[in-house]
């Protein structure tokens, strides 16, 4: 099977040369070496290609809080679902996310009862949508990271029509990260940061925090050398005691970020503390809908409240999986009550969940 | 009465998508079955692709399979419903090793479709038929009223004969066969993907949906001799789910080489595109075939032989230890397990 363009990314040869070079470096090492990444596509690549089977036992590479579906709270997910409900009413979101369970249920078992749910793959869809039904309420049930709010911003910013509103629970990546850094019982010894993140948002903000907390820090993308070789990257820096923000995806992260995107997240948004499922509020950790554009905001529009929720079911361990305490075969829930078709936590329903690829990937 | 309640009692779109959920549902549907096949053929409980009738006093059995087809759009690249409905109907008697003889036809329309449309895939259906040299011998139509069927959905049986000593089944695995995938996967539900409403995205690809009668013909003598164990085409839940259902239903491992699977350059990058899993996805005009390692060599050059089957490979073989699981050795040399594929491919959001 050829896959153009990553003859490189995907070549073995190379791999066993970083793999090597991986073990020389930490024979020289104090182990174990404890390496986080916070991102569910890295996450997907490690469990695709079955890299940790390629690696050491004392080097654990541990999945952070990098799945968009994962941590948006219950109480955003039971705002959807209220609002579902509603006749003449069109709840937009992408895939994954109308099955993540609720407070009670979840968007997909709405959907089953005869509600109007549609997955859409981009905000564009959405509009369209909004547009060819003029009598009724589209909303967009917005969640992501920085690489899916320039898009939803985008359309905002564009008269989009009168019947289009927007439930805004886009996620802040570097405040998520700098919470797990000061955690210094997690005992992390480097991270690998996410490719697309940094590519809208640049190196800088995450120069920060390696500076101030003095930990290494590699930006990487997707591919299972581009991981591997980030690995390499962050060993090298424990190994030489150096805590500086590396680019290994630098055919695509620019240093400075986009700057349109960059604007377009500014203009429309402003950041806010903000709940993470599992994790609890994070100071600047999530985006708002400016005041300018109320009329799209669904909060605004609609006065939904949601009194009571809740993130965490009894018995499951999702916010101590989503930040490298336990791994997801350590929950008890695991395998036995809690599988990819009944899922009872965030984790187990995304693709980019670590419950989830844990079950598809690995048999304990 | 079933203790199911809230929305475990409503029935999903991945109840018919070939993986753990369908399962379920078969189960639900079956279990209250008593008799279930005929002179100690193989019945209803196998879960294979057809049922045997053994003909007593003679050294042959009538092989049946039991078909619905539904596909949305109804046309799409490469095919519709109607070639689709033969395909399938004939490719699953060829899975048991029997040569495929005559087809039964169910055609059930929703009142207001075009007789212009139906003439089409009648006309497909018909010429398909025609060319895998099946005869039509009988059928029903119903029309439901608007709105309650979704344009037009068919059903079919196949009808197929073949030795009684022929044995090619999901539960025939023996460890140390090798393991032979005819062309290229996942091209026919990422045609239908990419060819579905709202996602616009424009490529050179077709659904792989062929008869496999050409294989078969090339493969008499194997499949008489009993070299060729286990056959089966990866529909729902592509050859993820099929070799699953290999590996539990003949209690055996199957180790499969990434770099070894045929993928077309297209289907890759729409499933990457779009975080879909090509090994899940379905082929219409695919086989698996589990063979006698010292014959692959063999077979293989025989199905390449075929205008179906150039790109076919051996993409890996059987095992004892881990008995009951699927492993794939990855581009870069890792392992990691493949699993039964869960419901519907969902792409994925960033």
């Amino acid at each position: 099977m050829e896959v153009p363009g990553t003859e490189i990314f995907r070549n073995k040869e190379y791999a066993i040369k970083i793999v090597n070079s991986i073990k020389q470096i930490l024979k020289e090492l104090e182990k174990p070496i404890k390496i986080m990444h916070v991102c569910g596509t890295h996450e997907h690549t490690i469990s695709k290609y079955g890299l940790r089977s390629l690696l050491p036992r004392e080097l654990e590479i541990l999945s952070g809080p990098g799945c968009p579906v994962c941590v948006c709270p219950a109480a955003d997910i039971d705002k959807a679902i209220e609002l579902g409900k509603r006749k003449d009413t069109i709840i937009t979101t992408f895939g994954d996310m109308i099955r993540v369970p609720a407070s009670n249920i979840s968007l997909a078992e709405l959907k089953a009862e005869g509600a109007d749910i549609r997955i859409v793959y981009s905000p564009y869809e959405a509009i369209r949508i909004a547009k060819e039904n003029p009598n009724k309420e589209v909303i967009f049930f917005a969640i992501g990271f920085e690489t899916t709010a320039p898009l939803i911003g985008y359309e905002i910013k564009n008269n989009p029509p009168s019947n289009f509103s927007v439930i805004c629970a886009h996620k802040l990546i570097p405040a998520a990260l700098e919470l797990l850094i000061s955690q210094s019982q997690l005992n992390i010894h480097g991270f690998i940061s996410p490719g697309h993140v940094s590519t809208i948002i640049g190196l800088k903000p995450f120069k920060l925090f390696s500076d101030a907390y003095k930990v290494p820090n590699v930006i990487a993308g997707f591919e299972p050398n581009d991981v591997l070789l980030g690995i390499l990257m962050l060993l090298k820096q424990i190994k030489e005691k150096k805590f500086e923000t590396l680019n290994e995806y630098s055919r695509v992260v620019k240093p400075e970020g986009n700057k349109i995107a960059q604007d377009i997240i500014n203009e429309v948004f402003e950041s806010i503390s903000s709940p993470w499922r599992g994790i609890g509020r994070i100071l600047d950790g999530g985006l708002v809908i400016r005041n300018k554009y109320n009329e799209f905001d669904a909060d605004k529009k609609f006065d939904i409240k949601i009194e009571k929720s809740q993130d965490i079911p009894p018995g499951c361990s999702c916010h101590l999986i989503m930040v490298g305490k336990l791994y997801p075969y350590q929950c008890k829930l695991f395998r036995k009550d809690c599988t990819p078709l009944n899922p009872i936590g965030p984790c187990m329903v995304s693709q980019e969940g670590t419950c989830s690829i844990y079950y598809n990937y690995y048999k304990e | 009465m079933s203790d199911r309640k809230g929305s475990f009692n409503l029935i999903r779109l991945a109840h018919g998508a070939g993986g753990v959920l369908q399962e379920e549902l078969i189960n639900f549907i079956t279990k209250n079955i008593t008799f279930k096949n005929v002179n100690e053929g193989i019945g209803v409980e196998e879960l294979d692709d057809g049922a045997t009738i053994p003909l007593e006093d003679y050294d042959q059995e009538i092989v049946v399979s039991a078909d619905g087809h539904t596909v949305y759009p109804l046309f799409f690249p490469g095919g519709n419903l109607g070639i689709l409905s033969v395909c399938g109907t004939v490719n699953d008697l060829i899975m048991m090793g029997a040569k495929p003889l005559a087809i039964t036809s169910i055609i059930i329309i929703e009142e207001g479709f075009k007789f212009d449309t139906l003439e089409k895939i009648i006309n497909s259906f018909n010429f398909k038929a025609k060319e895998a040299n099946l005869a039509i011998i009988a059928g029903d139509t119903k029309i439901m009223p608007r709105g309650t069927l979704n344009e037009m959905i068919m059903a079919t049986t196949g009808i197929g004969i073949k030795d009684k000593n022929i044995k090619i089944l999901d539960s025939n695995l023996k460890p140390g066969d090798k393991i032979i995938i005819t062309g290229s996967i996942g091209d026919h539900g990422t045609a239908l993907i990419s060819s579905r409403e709202g996602l616009n995205i424009s490529a050179d690809l077709k659904s792989d949906v062929e008869l496999l009668t050409e294989i078969y013909n090339q493969l008499h003598q194997e499949i008489n001799n009993n070299y060729i164990h286990a056959m089966k085409d990866p529909t729902r839940g592509g050859i993820a789910g099929s070799l699953n259902d290999w590996a539990k239903k003949s209690n055996v491992s199957i180790m499969i080489e990434e770099e070894k699977v045929p993928i077309k350059r297209q289907v890759h990058a729409i499933c990457e595109m779009l975080g879909l899993d090509p090994y899940t996805i379905a082929c219409e005009g695919r086989a698996l075939l589990s063979v006698e390692s010292t014959k692959a060599e063999e077979i293989l050059s025989k199905i390449k032989s075929t205008s179906i089957g150039e790109k076919a490979e051996i993409i890996g073989e059987v095992g004892i230890e881990n008995p009951k699981k699927v492993f794939l050795k990855t581009l870069v040399g890792g392992t990691r397990f493949i699993d039964t594929p869960l419901g519907e491919p969902i792409p994925r959001i960033c």
